[in-house]
């Protein structure tokens, strides 16, 4: 078995003070390369802090947390990471953005330009290279956050309810969309999301959360064919793994 | 609408008023400003006219104007002596604060040993400290860059030092996630988010170093409008200091509006939503 790109093992976190936070209570999770992997859990669980942890921006009070078998505590820059609010530079133009990670990266400026320019097209920005964040839509906004991301040159994506904000409609739309974007290009993708048709239109594995402090409470392998369009909600199949996720939810909300 | 300018290309008119934004925008807002200023003009000229004050103690705006003719064509070089010291003692104030704000945001130390003596620094008023100056420097330009410089750095300090708190943690998270050194995120994130701080204060030095210029003069010098002034009082011309009080208000003025304009280059994002309403 190749190692797996991203490893949690017994991964603890208390966020102190007056009144500590126990958040994560001993979480365990594996990521085989090239999957798409969703994290599922109520809001409030410890999804962010596991994902920071990954990030290398929080180090855990005890357990480990490997990207590609390598430790992140104190060592950021081993994954991608998008966080949950887009946190575009408003003093960078659009393409000033979608550069950023690769720059700091160190791939030479005029080539990380290019590339991005050359993926403007496919992440629906076509025409907005050179406008401000502040001129750009919602939707736009985060997938220019995504864009960057997929522009930071690393083999894992750490993403953090990329589509929380968006209405349904364009939802739908980013999960068709995401699917494309994501099969030309063979990372590994660890998902973010409260929303549990989400998880599995998009996921080939999913793992579901307890509420605070969190653990995991099940992890379902997801595999109907790709790639899986809209209606595949209304299907009997799918119907019933989304029937059995929510149990799996409501179980671990009521223990 | 765009007015056509002869012997300019026509961007040029276009570009100012973008530039000048809210100013050349509205030049009416300042209508009631320039009103109530001519009133009291013309209420200083009756007064001195009716109570027949000597002009060695309060002369009426005509005279003062005379005294423009007359002797206006002492005045360029030592405005432009006073300009240098000024635009000069900024720049050093600009450097200098910059320099002294990045290392109080970034060092707690820093902070603790050079808050409270930047903080001291200040209640010691320049027209003390000019003439200390000239016993150690001299009375050549230096002197008064010092002088300038003292007084315009503190406001830049503060205002940077907030413009680099006020930073967003979550951005600063963000590029470290990408790897960024200290002085990365310093780059991508801490300086551009101080930059509207940095202007403003840099604002209410410019507002100042004119003064600061003035009075660094006033204790020894060859040329400047505060030479100006001695000189004008040595010889009870009252008319004369008047002028030399418009002029450098017209210089200070020049000087803010000058980087007011400066920032708007300088933060071109903050205004990229207005185009609309000053474009034409
Ligand atoms: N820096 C922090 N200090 C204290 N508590 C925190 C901090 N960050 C998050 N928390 C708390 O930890 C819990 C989990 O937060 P988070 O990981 O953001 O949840 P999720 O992303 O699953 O909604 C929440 O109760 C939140 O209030
Ligand atoms: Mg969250």
């Amino acid at each position: 078995m190749s190692e797996a790109a991203v490893a949690i093992h017994g991964l603890r976190h208390t966020f102190p003070g007056s009144r500590p936070v126990e958040v994560l209570d001993g979480v365990d999770l594996e990521a085989a390369p090239g999957a798409f992997v969703s994290l599922v859990g109520p809001s409030g669980c410890g999804k962010s802090t596991l994902l920071q942890v990954l990030a290398g921006l929080l180090a855990p009070d005890a357990g480990e947390a490997l990207i590609e078998g390598q430790s992140t505590v104190g060592e950021p820059g081993l994954a991608a990471y998008m966080p949950q609010k887009d946190l575009l530079l408003p003093w960078r133009k659009a393409i000033g953005n979608a550069v950023l990670g690769a720059e700091i990266a160190g791939e030479p400026k005029a080539e990380a330009r290019q590339h991005a320019l050359d993926l403007f097209e496919r992440f629906g920005l076509a025409g907005f290279e050179e406008s401000w964040p502040s001129q750009l839509s919602g939707g736009m906004r985060q997938r220019l956050a995504l864009l960057r991301t997929f522009l930071i040159p690393r083999h894992v994506l750490l993403l953090d309810e990329p589509f929380g904000a968006l209405d349904a409609i364009t939802r739908r739309e980013m999960h068709q969309w995401l699917q494309e974007v994501w099969a030309s290009d063979a990372r590994t993708v660890l998902f973010v999301t409260h929303d549990v048709e989400e998880a599995l239109i998009l996921s080939d594995v999913a793992y579901v959360m307890t509420p605070r402090p969190a653990r995991m409470a099940a992890r379902f392998e997801v595999d109907y064919p790709r790639p899986r369009r809209p209606e595949i909600v209304t299907e009997p199949e799918f119907v019933a793994d989304k029937a059995r996720l929510l149990a799996a939810l409501d179980g671990a909300s009521s223990e | 609408m765009a007015v056509e300018v002869p012997f300019l290309p026509r961007a040029l008119p276009l570009r100012l008023g973008k530039l000048l934004g809210r100013w050349g925008g509205s030049v009416w807002e300042y209508a009631p400003a320039l009103v109530l200023l001519a009133a009291l003009v013309g209420l200083w000229e009756l007064m001195v006219g009716v109570l027949d004050t000597r002009p060695y103690i309060l002369p009426a705006p005509s005279a003062i104007w005379d005294a423009l003719i007359d002797k206006g064509h002492l005045l360029p070089n030592h405005i432009q002596a006073t300009a240098t010291e000024a635009v000069l003692g900024l720049l050093a104030a600009a450097g200098g604060g910059v320099l002294l704000a990045v290392l109080i945001a970034s060092i707690p130390l820093a902070r603790r040993v050079l808050y409270p003596i930047i903080v001291t620094s200040q209640t010691v008023p320049a027209i003390v400290l000019a003439p200390l100056l000239m016993v150690w420097v001299g009375i050549g330009l230096e002197s008064k860059l010092i002088v300038v410089a003292l007084v315009g750095f503190f406001p830049i300090v503060v205002s940077t030092v907030d413009g680099l708190a006020s930073a967003d943690r979550d951005m600063v998270a963000l590029v470290r996630s990408m790897g960024a050194s200290r002085l990365e995120e310093l780059r991508h994130v801490l300086i551009p988010s101080a930059i509207p701080g940095f202007f403003a204060g840099l604002k209410i030095a410019a507002a100042y170093s004119v003064i600061g210029a003035v009075i660094a003069e006033w204790v020894a010098a060859k040329e400047g409008l505060g030479i100006f002034i001695i000189r004008s009082q040595a010889s009870f011309r009252i008319d004369q200091i008047f002028v030399a009080i418009a002029v450098i208000a017209l210089l200070s003025i020049a000087l803010f509006v000058a980087v007011h304009l400066l920032a708007r280059v300088a933060s071109p994002w903050k205004y990229a939503n207005d185009q609309g309403e000053n474009g034409s």
